[in-house]
């Protein structure tokens, strides 16, 4: 039974047998004491009388000696009696509030609130543990493309902040420990449709735990981490993390990848932001030697990146034994002109602002634009709240942790498919990529576009798969014509196609023939893929895009039609 | 000794005892069935009853459970008594007090599977 009604009914034992003793001692008082009627004759109140008198004088209901006027001893009686009974309320409903007050008490009333969100789960959830500034942006990207999570978090705060949230489907969050197996389970690691875990804490240890936690109990489901070392990296890859995202690699990658490539950038920063937001500008840095302040973690991945891209990069550091670039560093914090003037800033195309005090950071980026107003600004930003300042700052780029962290796994989650389609496009050329950008924008206009996909299988498509056995052709182009009017076609674009046999084909022609088992994924306006499930699922609308024909449905209509013909 | 234990056996037993007290006697005979009897048997039942609230085992969930069908039989026992008397005004007819000692029978039993549980759980317990 549940544990709220056992912590009540457990306090309240007290209270109640005080009360009904009280109730007891004063009824029995009442009926027992000689009293007259209004006549003068002798008369005993009986005990239907008693209790009434006694229920409405012990709650201070009101008063009044019924059925008839009371004698002396029955007053005095009373007098003991409203004591008795008032002060029993009184402690009851005491008890009732320091119950209502009690810690423990609240603590068992919003676990059992969470523990009832989750059982009630009917659709695939993600665990989302970790509510910090990546985990509520990613919670509300996930909510936008209409996924469930749970989420879980240490601090009380966040979980308010949840709470406070105006999300359009209902997250339940916990306030625990996740790196405690129990935790996990009360969230529901084992719940059918748990489908991964999101690991995304301030601590790799606690991250690491969670990837632990979960392929042991629950081996078949996805497991995501964020990392910030490489050897948490490492380890948590030893046991089968299915992805690890370590934002400093995954940010200095990006920068590379807009180096040598803009077009391919931007297709990537598309399908990985928040649906419906305005879509990012491209991004062009420029190619000659850049500047790079602070070595740390950023710092090295972004040399890596660089040298990779064949630029040429000046490193100054403050510390240079602490990191290990004592050979090839300029000395300093790069906040000063000078340290900038040594590294040769006015030469210099770009500078990357990477320490972990964002003061020091828009300090180095404004002394820099003041030496060399054309230089490409790059910044780290390392907490949420100096949002408004990185912005009035004016900068090229901001590297913020969050974000990146958040985008990546959005586009893990949404679908598998969008993770494999970003992977291929990183193989083709800027100018391919342009190309399809140019087609994305007809379709899409200034917002960022919604993604999803679609299996041809019983479930998704239960329109299809008869036709299809029937040895029927379906194009591809026949499921992208408007159910409504099929000479116009859905304002999407198909991204990917792939076979059963793992072939795959990017942006496939609409020529393409559909087989069962395939796995496609387009990407428009949100409403275009209500639509588009009007052909998959109904095979009146299906015949109608693939021939212009209006079928007869009923059986009667269907006779009809066959005589006339 | 447990305290606790005492003064649960001790409520559990004198409320089969009064109900038992109550219903004992010429069956349609008012004479024979006390109306303070019946008071004091609806209360130490109550009692009896708050004292199992909270108890999270199969046992506990039983006990209360016996106790509540208790409570419901003498309750009712009790309005049909007020009812007869003050709003119906019959007065106690023997049909009245045979439906009245009835369900006083059926909270009895109720109350003996009480006993006979808290007598088994003692036995079990060994110690």
């Amino acid at each position: 039974m549940n544990q709220v009604i056992f912590l009540i009914l457990r306090r309240m034992r007290a209270p109640l047998a005080v009360l009904i003793v009280a109730y007891a001692i004063s009824i029995l008082g009442l009926v027992l004491i000689p009293g007259t009627d209004a006549d003068g004759n002798p008369w005993r109140m009986d005990f239907f009388h008693a209790f009434y008198f006694v229920s409405y004088m012990a709650t201070t209901i009101g008063f009044g000696e019924l059925p008839y006027a009371f004698n002396e001893a029955q007053r005095m009686w009373t007098v003991f009696a409203v004591y008795l009974t008032v002060i029993s309320w009184l402690y009851a409903i005491g008890k009732i509030l320091s119950l209502v007050q009690d810690g423990a008490f609240k603590q068992a009333v919003v676990e059992q609130a969470f523990a009832r969100g989750v059982r009630h789960m009917a659709e695939p959830f993600y665990i989302v543990c970790g509510y910090g500034d990546t985990g509520s942006l990613l919670v509300r990207s996930m909510v936008q493309r209409n996924m469930r999570a749970v989420v879980v978090d240490i601090s009380p705060e966040r979980i308010n902040e949840l709470e406070l949230e105006d999300l359009d489907l209902f997250v339940p969050g916990l306030c625990a420990d996740a790196s405690f197996s129990l935790t996990l389970n009360e969230a529901g690691l084992l719940h059918k449709h748990c489908v991964g875990v999101v690991a995304l804490t301030d601590s790799d240890p606690v991250n690491l735990k969670i990837a632990i936690t979960t392929k042991l109990l629950h081996p078949g489901i996805k497991v995501i981490c964020r990392a910030e070392t490489h050897d948490a990296e490492a380890n948590m890859a030893s046991f089968g993390t299915d992805r690890i995202i370590n934002p400093y690699d995954t940010f200095a990658h990006r920068l590379a990848l807009a180096l040598h490539s803009p077009g391919t950038h931007l297709l990537y920063e598309w399908f990985t932001s928040v649906p419906e937001t305005e879509l990012p500008a491209p991004l062009y840095p420029p190619h000659g030697t850049w500047i790079l302040c602070g070595y740390g973690r950023l710092g090295k991945a972004m040399k890596t990146n660089l040298d990779r891209e064949g630029v040429s990069t000046v490193i100054i550091e403050a510390d240079p034994e602490g990191t290990g670039c004592s050979d090839f560093c300029v000395l300093g914090r790069g906040t000063e002109a000078d340290t900038l003037g040594i590294a040769g800033v006015e030469q210099a195309v770009g500078i990357v602002a990477g320490t972990d005090n964002d003061a020091n950071n828009l300090s180095i980026a404004m002394t820099a634009a003041h030496l060399n107003p054309d230089i490409f600004m790059v910044a780290r930003q390392n907490k949420c709240d100096n949002d408004d300042i990185f912005q009035a700052a004016l900068l090229d780029l901001v590297m913020q942790r969050s974000e990146i962290i958040a985008r990546d796994i959005l586009a893990l989650l949404t679908t598998p498919l969008l993770d494999r389609f970003l992977r291929l496009i990183l193989n083709e050329s800027n100018e391919w990529a342009n190309e399809q950008v140019s087609r994305l924008i007809a379709v899409t206009g200034d917002r960022v576009p919604d993604v999803w996909s679609f299996h041809v299988d019983e479930s998704d498509a239960p329109a299809l798969i008869p036709e299809l056995a029937q040895g029927e052709q379906i194009l591809l182009g026949d499921v992208l014509r408007d159910p409504r009017d099929r000479e116009q076609s859905l304002d999407c674009l198909s991204l990917l196609l792939v076979r059963r046999n793992h072939e795959a084909l990017l942006f496939p022609g609409d020529e393409v023939q559909l087989e069962p088992g395939d796995e496609i994924l387009f990407s428009g306006k949100g409403w275009v893929m209500e639509r588009m499930k009007w052909s998959l699922q109904n095979h009146n609308a299906l015949r109608y895009v693939q021939t212009g024909e209006e079928h007869a449905s009923g059986y009667i209509w269907q006779w009809l039609f066959g005589k006339m013909l | 000794m447990n305290l606790e234990k005492v003064i649960f056996g001790f409520f559990i037993v004198l409320a089969l005892t009064l109900n038992f007290g109550f219903f004992i006697g010429d069956f349609d005979n008012p004479a024979h069935h006390n109306v303070y009897e019946l008071f004091a048997a609806i209360v130490i039942n109550l009692i009896a009853t708050v004292l199992k609230f909270g108890d999270r085992t199969q046992m506990g969930a039983v006990l209360l459970a016996t106790s509540l069908v208790a409570d419901l039989q003498l309750i009712i026992a009790a309005i049909v008594w007020g009812y007869a008397e003050h709003i119906a005004k019959t007065g106690m007819d023997p049909s009245v007090m045979g439906s009245i000692v009835s369900l006083s029978g059926g909270a009895l039993l109720a109350n003996i599977t009480s006993v006979v549980l808290l007598i088994i759980e003692t036995v079990n317990l060994r110690r």
